[in-house]
């Protein structure tokens, strides 16, 4: 079953070859049982840089395993409340606290920038995010399991200035993901990928959250990547949660259906409003 | 359409031996038309004597000994010269680089001080070290410092944020940062400092044997001129191109090996 989950070559994949397996999905994710993410609780959050306050109180409850998009316009505070949630940025005041304690490896980033190492082969790079583990004996046994999972494991050997954009961002997952985080956060990571590459790497995304269980937080100003991927997206306006829509769809969801269309088109609707409001003021 | 068609054939891989003898090309040239100048008296031999006569001059210099003793003796003073200043410069380029403190606290000296020409020191190195090895050292050591230091520092300074950022987050420790982001970042950056100071290395050390020496290439030169022994002046000046080709060479080697991962060196 493994093997009929694995997508060979993400980038050359046909958009929904995720739809010829559904059931076997389902009932593999039913066997699991309870995901290993964590639940994060947020209270009265804010953050400022110098007198430009970016987040203006936000209070949010993350349940264990849940995808949570958080898309607004430019400069809404939308990145900076994921540094804050990944521990980058500390806030000015308020809190965010985690369902337990997480360790360094239990939280992990990937950037819209692949972030990797030049001087690395592929495979270091994936094992530099084993963290304090990278010493242990199994490391490059996980680093190239990590490697299997995003489909590059022939690349292991290869310096990163010779792949695709693609692909040095599934290296950049596959480094996220080695350390099997607790909380994945998701800084735009699809924002400089072309429009074919970037539906491919939705799917991919998507399909190692459903196997892996963790808690994903998923930044974006891309709204039909909100609704196509998320449990719920939050609308960030004015440093304030302005909307929190829950996305109740069946996955995986097929592209350009009514249903997504549906709610794209509301928050979309919802967000241009806001642009028209400032620009009146 | 005939161009296009000829442009695959331009780029076709030739032959290995023939690619490597391109650059040799133009100085053999050079050298068989001064050549044909000299023997035809188109130039003068007390001008500048023929390539045949200069490597006659240095076949006999090499069966006295004399010709191995000066290159030998001019190459141990470029690289202890070298070895000292560099180290030395790498030295205050990482700790300027990585230090906030150190920075402001000598960067500005050292950087009064690159302006002052290490030429211009040389009646003052007379007086404090004579015409001993110290004086040239001394010299050389100064002239390779700056290349180094600069370009170690600006390597340090411009390695990519984001990088550090990502190592940080991966829980690496300062030395961890250092060895797998930082210093892989800084090393083009550092090789180019490398490549500077070799250059200024060969200039300051002839130089300084050409005015303060008993030995060495430069010396040799000198006396030469003394006895009107052009041959040998044209011989020693041909030698020196050779020694900057060969230092040119080994840091390129260098850099081939440690930077493979570069973009720019990766073979196709």
């Amino acid at each position: 079953m493994q093997e009929a989950l694995r997508f060979q070559s993400v980038d050359a994949e046909p958009v929904d070859r995720a739809d010829i397996i559904p059931q076997a999905r389902q009932l593999r994710r039913a066997s699991e049982g309870a995901t290993r993410g964590l639940s994060l609780t947020i209270r009265g959050l804010r953050k400022s840089f110098g007198d430009n306050e970016v987040l203006r109180g936000i209070d949010l409850h993350i349940p264990a395993g849940q995808f949570v998009a958080i898309v607004g316009r430019s400069g809404c505070g939308k990145s900076t409340l994921l540094r804050l949630i990944a521990g980058l940025e500390t806030p000015t005041a308020g809190s965010i606290s985690f369902s337990e304690t997480p360790r360094a490896q239990d939280l992990r980033v990937m950037f819209q920038e692949p972030r990797l190492l030049p001087w690395a082969r592929v495979l270091s790079n994936v094992e530099v995010g084993l963290g304090r583990e990278r010493k242990s004996a199994d490391a490059q046994a996980r680093a190239e399991h990590a490697l299997v999972e995003v489909g590059l494991d022939d690349k292991r050997g290869q310096w990163p200035a010779v792949l695709s954009g693609g692909q040095k961002q599934r290296v950049a997952l596959a480094r996220a993901l080695v350390s099997q985080p607790r909380t994945l956060a998701f800084d735009e990571p699809l924002g400089a990928l072309d429009a074919l590459t970037r539906i491919s790497m939705q799917a991919l995304l998507e399909r190692v959250w459903r196997d892996q269980g963790f808690t994903a937080i998923l930044v974006t100003h891309d709204v039909a990547e909100a609704v196509a991927l998320a449990d719920r997206v939050l609308v960030i306006e004015d440093g304030r949660i302005a909307q929190d829509v829950t996305i109740d769809l069946p996955r995986p969801r097929r592209r350009g259906s009514a249903e997504l269309a549906a709610l794209e088109g509301a928050i979309l609707k919802h967000l241009l409003e806001g642009s028209e409001d400032t620009s009146d003021l | 359409m005939s161009l296009i068609d000829s442009l695959p054939r331009l780029n076709a891989p030739k032959l290995p031996r023939v690619d490597g003898l391109i650059p040799w090309i133009v100085p053999f040239a050079i050298i068989l038309v001064w050549q044909l100048a000299s023997v035809t008296g188109f130039v003068p031999g007390r001008v500048l004597p023929a390539p045949s006569d200069v490597a006659l001059a240095g076949w006999k210099l090499l069966l006295s000994g004399e010709l191995i003793r000066n290159i030998w003796v001019s190459f141990w003073r470029a690289s202890i010269g070298f070895l000292i200043g560099g180290s030395i410069g790498f030295a205050f380029g990482l700790a300027n680089g990585l230090s906030q403190l150190s920075a402001k606290l000598t960067d500005t000296t050292l950087q009064m001080v690159r302006n002052i020409p290490h030429l211009a020191l040389i009646p003052l190195v007379i007086l404090w070290f004579g015409i001993d090895e110290s004086a040239k050292l001394f010299l050389v050591a100064l002239g390779v410092f700056f290349p180094i230091y600069l370009n170690t520092l600006h390597g340090i300074r411009t390695v990519d944020p984001q990088l550090i950022e990502m190592g940080r987050i991966y829980g690496m420790t300062d030395g961890e940062l250092f060895r797998r982001v930082i210093f892989p970042g800084a090393l083009p950056s550092i090789f180019v400092g490398l490549r500077f100071a070799l250059g200024i290395m060969w200039l300051t050390l002839i130089v300084a044997e050409t005015i303060a020496a008993s030995s060495g290439l430069g010396y040799m030169a000198m006396q030469a001129r003394e006895f009107m022994l052009i041959d040998v002046v044209v011989l020693s000046i041909l030698i020196y191109a050779l020694l900057g080709k060969l230092a040119d060479s080994a840091s390129r080697a260098l850099e081939r090996l440690t930077l493979s991962w570069h973009p720019a060196f990766q073979k196709k």
